[in-house]
């Protein structure tokens, strides 16, 4: 019977007893409490996955282009020429709710480091937010926070927010969730992995002092909020992007010069994470002087300075004959580089306090021995599929509705929150943010990267498989109308509490859906996050899958956006309209909710309309392109006349036979609308007939109105400036209150 | 030694930083507060001087560098020996 | 004709001004490192934009003590070529190397997107390839650019012809919602009285690429280049 610590103890640390047991049996000896802190935070679901790895598995995570796959701190895609882009998604939805501007300033801090830990130069970051309606002055509050965090820490640090994508449901108004990508690009043979390669070489402490931050985060992050949360505040660390800025160049150095072998970031859980997974992937130990460590506040513990989560640190393994010019090239840059500690055989992390060791615990054991488990788990209830029959009653004026659904700030331009990001700064963005992906050009080739954050938390609600599946299209999708072929998976699963069976059914359901999706387009997972626990008050958000997929452009001169190029070009849809209503915008703005299963994602047809879409742009003949998403086909020819210079309007036509609200709004899958020169629209049928697309000639650009017919009826006829301004004005309306004082 | 040095903007520069603070005071029902100039606090120790150095030097760096005197303005107060 | 980038710790637009002389202007160009005291023979001196130090207290208000700044003071006092922009243009305020000083963006928020700047005066180092009245099409991102001076300077700036740029419509009006961040006189670029050291918010660096999606900044480059030949 193991008893040093109590159960109340035990609580505080998010394990159960038979954890602790397990602890006992795996070091020899009942833990002290600095140790049991150490495998607390380890043990974490956020750190050791101990709810999602069984089913993770299913993910496709090989591929010829993979260079690395999950387990370091990003992956890693081989895209020719000798380059590499390292990248990775990761939440952090927590941390921004409590304090929403440090939560996610720091998030950006956290993915940025993984990056250019590996030796990349981070090149652009994305964010996927979602937050509750508007028209709650806490959900403005929060969203205020999240984006000027945002904008705080990436303009700050020089890295261009290029892209990404806000949602807005109530079910996430007590839980925003923020997941921060960035990638960077890096030449193959001077990628860097967290290792400590011998026994004998020094451990160096470089980056900002360690203070009381976050003391936990990594258990905070593993557990529901409740009322209490308010008192949480201490916890949340600052960020401080100048000092990380100083690293990333300091860094980078020391890695082109090859004067260290091995570094990591100290994250989560931080220098207990980086001390005992740096040895465990060597075989090593590491004995440190927690005297030694640089320490911002007076009398700290052990416990603490092991699980302080400070930011702007990192953990560097060097030979003892390059530990003079590892300092050097820090102090270059007024940072300290400061040894506290060596390399080790034997495998364990030893922790010395005022002389006395106080921590000696395998590292295997916090790194690698935690539980897995294999939660039970229900079977999601899907409702009815149907493709026709809907029952919702006919709309009396399509105009109507386009406007609500141009205003609706999940679907309204989002102009207001890139605009507080730097999207430009390092001059390789070919592509503004708002369109369905960001491009970047690559200096020194003609390539391109592509890159997009697609997820609907709303289809993965009423059904997990085909919401995973349908993120997984529509990213590529969006890829396609850019231009570029996918190459690579990064994401970030957001559920609720994984120990109840509904929300883990979801979970493996949702995985099993992008997994089939990935298989499906040959591409692999290199990495993610996993964010469980997004519940407030028992009241958990829908499951969100975000996807992270980034493209290559073969010829960055060939990119292809939303806008309309010039009046009197033919449009084209790619694929098929169906009656199917589950789960979309039109439902949602007509107030009604039992619309059955969201659309279906025909994984055949889907690779078959993109490659027809591929195929016409790199023939040359495509002018514009977009998928209509969510509010439709209305919504998605709208968007591409106010892409267009000048906002020029179209005119479509349709003679379905299907309810016209299906057409202007239904959100079916596998779909484009592009626009070529009218003699080039032959070809493009052509294409198309040769991959058994479905494909038709519905209108042509011009005018200045937005105009679609259907069955002969002109549903929809909206001058296209004032579409234009609902569209624009949305958002900002909404922050209205805190436009210029004068 | 301990002393504070308060910077804020002069009163002919607009401060809209304050503005916005006193409109999100009115919006909330705060009427009574008729104006909202921000401004920055330098909570600073000093050792090896004494109060009469000390006096010369805390206006010096005020003026120097903790404030841009174009737009800013400053008062220093010793606050503990 | 060379040009020297300046690194401060915070810079972040250096790399992007050195791609832009070196490879778009394809003139020979160097990095200044702000602990040196040597300015490498340039021609030119180029202030980056970016956080320098962080912009912790006011923006450029550190980096004015940075030991290379006392260089950077005796070559502008002699008449060689000074050019900041965006955070440069705020560490030449802080040097009192050219008048005034940034306040916080009229609403508040940091701002990047393109803007349009009409070219006030032609007959300067950095705009004599431009012509009076034209319409440049450059991004801004900054958060303090909102310039402000008492107003016998803002007088004795405007009597001098010292404002480069303004911020203007697509037309070359001058609007209040054009006056993006509220600068007085909408003031986007401005160079001393001797008309060697010039600031402006705008990132002409940004400008250079049709692929970037305007080329406009290359006036202020290609004008650079007309002063030695």
């Amino acid at each position: 019977m193991n008893t040093l610590h109590d159960d109340a103890v035990l609580a505080r640390h998010n394990l159960t007893r038979g954890e602790y047991d397990l602890i006992a049996k795996l070091i020899g000896r009942e833990p002290n409490l600095t140790e049991l802190g150490i495998f607390s935070a380890m043990w974490s679901e956020h750190c050791s996955y101990k709810s999602s790895k069984v089913f993770l598995k299913d993910l496709p995570t090989k591929a010829p282009n993979v260079v690395q796959g999950p387990g370091e701190n990003a992956g890693i895609i081989d895209i020719g020429e000798g380059r590499v882009i390292v990248f990775k998604i990761e939440s952090h939805n927590h941390p921004s709710y409590i304090e929403p501007f440090q939560g996610a300033a720091t998030g950006v801090g956290g993915i940025l480091r993984d990056i250019f830990t590996m030796g990349a130069r981070p090149v652009a970051l994305m964010d996927s937010l979602r937050f509750g309606p508007l028209d709650n002055p806490k959900n403005r509050s929060i969203m205020e926070g999240v984006v000027s965090g945002i904008s705080s820490y990436g303009n700050s640090i020089g890295v261009p927010t290029v892209g990404g994508e806000v949602y807005f449901d109530e079910c996430y108004s007590l839980n925003p969730l923020v997941n921060v990508f960035c990638l960077g690009l890096a030449e193959k043979d001077k990628i860097f992995y967290a290792k400590t390669e011998a026994p004998g070489n020094a451990i160096l402490y470089v980056g900002a002092k360690t203070g009381r931050d976050g003391i936990h985060g990594a258990s905070m992050a593993s557990q529901e909020f409740g009322e209490d949360t308010e008192a949480k505040r201490p916890n949340v660390q600052v960020g401080d992007p100048f000092k990380e800025k100083l690293l990333v160049e300091a860094c980078l150095e020391v890695m082109e010069r090859r004067i260290i072998v091995g570094i990591q970031d100290m994250g989560a859980a931080g220098l207990t994470c980086s001390t005992t997974e740096m040895p465990a992937k060597s075989g090593n130990g590491v004995e440190i002087d927690l005297d030694l460590v640089p320490q911002r506040e007076k009398g700290m513990t052990p416990y603490e300075i092991l699980l302080s989560e400070s930011q702007e640190r990192m953990l560097i393994a060097a030979r003892p004959d390059q530990v003079a010019a590892v300092k050097e090239a820090f102090a270059k840059w007024d940072l300290d580089a400061v040894e506290i500690g060596k390399v080790t055989d034997g495998g364990r992390l030893t922790c010395r306090f005022h002389g006395k060791i106080i921590v000696d615990v395998p590292v295997s054991a916090v790194v690698d021995l935690c539980p897995a488990y294999n939660r039970p788990w229900k079977e999601p209830e899907i409702p009815a599929r149907r493709r026709s029959g809907a029952t919702i009653p006919l709309p009396k004026d399509s105009n109507d509705i386009l406007r609500r659904l141009l205003s609706s700030p999940t679907i309204a331009n989002k102009e207001w929150v890139y605009r507080q990001y730097d999207h430009m700064v390092q001059t390789n963005t070919a592509l503004l943010p708002g369109a369905g992906a960001a491009v970047l050009r690559i200096r020194g080739s003609k390539k391109g990267l592509a890159m997009t954050l697609d997820g609907n938390g709303r289809y993965a609600a009423l059904d997990p498989r085909t919401g995973g599946k349908a993120a997984v299209a529509e990213a590529c999708r969006n890829l396609a109308c850019v231009g570029a072929r996918p190459i690579g998976v990064t994401n970030c699963l957001n559920f609720g509490n994984p120990e109840k069976p509904e929300v883990m059914g979801q979970f493996k359901a949702a995985v099993e859906g992008l997994s089939q999706a990935c298989k499906a387009f040959g591409i692999a997972v290199t990495g993610g996050n996993v964010s469980f626990y997004n519940e407030t008050e028992g009241i958990a958000i829908d499951p969100t899958p975000v996807l992270g997929i980034v493209g290559l452009l073969e010829d960055i001169d060939r990119v292809v956006t939303p806008g309309f190029k010039a009046s009197g070009d033919t449009v084209i849809l790619l694929g098929e309209n169906t009656e199917e209503f589950g789960g979309s915008e039109y439902l949602e703005a007509v107030g009604s909710i039992s619309g059955g299963a969201p659309p279906e994602v025909d994984l055949d047809r889907e690779i078959a309309v993109q490659e027809t879409l591929l195929e016409a742009i790199s023939e040359g003949l495509v002018r514009s392109a977009n998928d209509p998403s969510e509010g439709g086909l209305a919504v998605c020819a709208a968007e591409c006349a106010f892409h267009s210079p000048g906002k020029i309007g179209f005119e479509l036509d349709f003679s379905e036979d299907l309810r016209p609200d299906a057409i202007l709004f239904g959100e079916s899958q596998s779909r484009i609308l592009l626009t070529v020169r009218p003699e080039n629209a032959a070809r493009v049928l052509e294409i198309a007939a040769k991959r058994e697309v479905p494909a038709k000639v519905v209108g042509t650009t011009g005018g200045a109105a937005l105009k679609i017919r259907v069955g002969g009826k002109l549903l929809v006829d909206l001058p296209a400036a004032e579409a234009n301004r609902l569209w624009m004005d949305s958002i900002p309306k909404y922050f209205a209150a805190t436009k210029s004082p004068s | 030694m301990k002393a504070r040095i308060l910077v804020s903007f002069k009163d002919s520069v607009l401060d809209p930083q304050g503005q916005a603070v006193r409109n999100a005071l009115h919006t909330l029902g705060y009427e009574p507060i008729r104006d909202v100039r921000q401004g920055k606090v330098f909570d600073l120790e000093l050792g090896g001087i004494s109060r009469t150095e000390a006096e010369r030097l805390l206006p010096e760096v005020a003026a120097k560098v903790l404030a841009n005197v174009v737009i800013e303005k400053y008062t220093w107060q010793i606050l503990e020996d | 004709m060379k040009f020297g980038v300046v690194v401060f710790p915070g810079s972040n637009c250096d790399a992007d001004a050195y791609h832009a002389f070196k490879d778009a202007l394809g003139q020979p160009t160097t990095y200044l490192w702000h602990k040196d005291h040597d300015l490498r023979g340039v021609d030119c001196v180029i202030l980056p934009g970016g956080f320098s130090y962080g912009d912790y207290l006011r923006s450029g208000a550190i980096a004015r003590f940075s030991p290379l700044m006392r260089e950077v003071r005796e070559f502008a006092g002699k008449g060689g070529l000074v050019l900041g922009i965006c955070n440069g243009f705020q560490v030449l305020l802080e040097l009192n190397l050219l008048p005034g000083a940034m306040l916080r963006n009229k609403r508040l928020k940091f701002l990047c997107q393109y803007v349009t700047i009409r070219v006030e005066n032609d007959k300067t180092p950095f705009t004599r390839k431009g012509t009076k009245g034209r319409v440049l099409r450059i991004p801004i991102a900054h958060f303090d650019g909102n310039w402000y001076a008492p107003l016998e300077t803002v007088k004795e700036v405007e009597g001098n012809g010292q404002v480069v740029f303004r911020y203007c419509d697509s037309e070359g009006r001058l609007t209040e919602e054009s006056n993006i961040n509220g600068s007085l006189n909408a003031v986007a670029g401005l160079m001393n009285k001797e008309g060697n050291v010039m600031g402006m918010m705008p990132h002409p660096e940004r400008a250079v690429e049709s692929i970037l999606g305007s080329e406009d900044g290359l006036v202020v480059l290609h004008s650079l280049l007309e002063n030695i030949s």
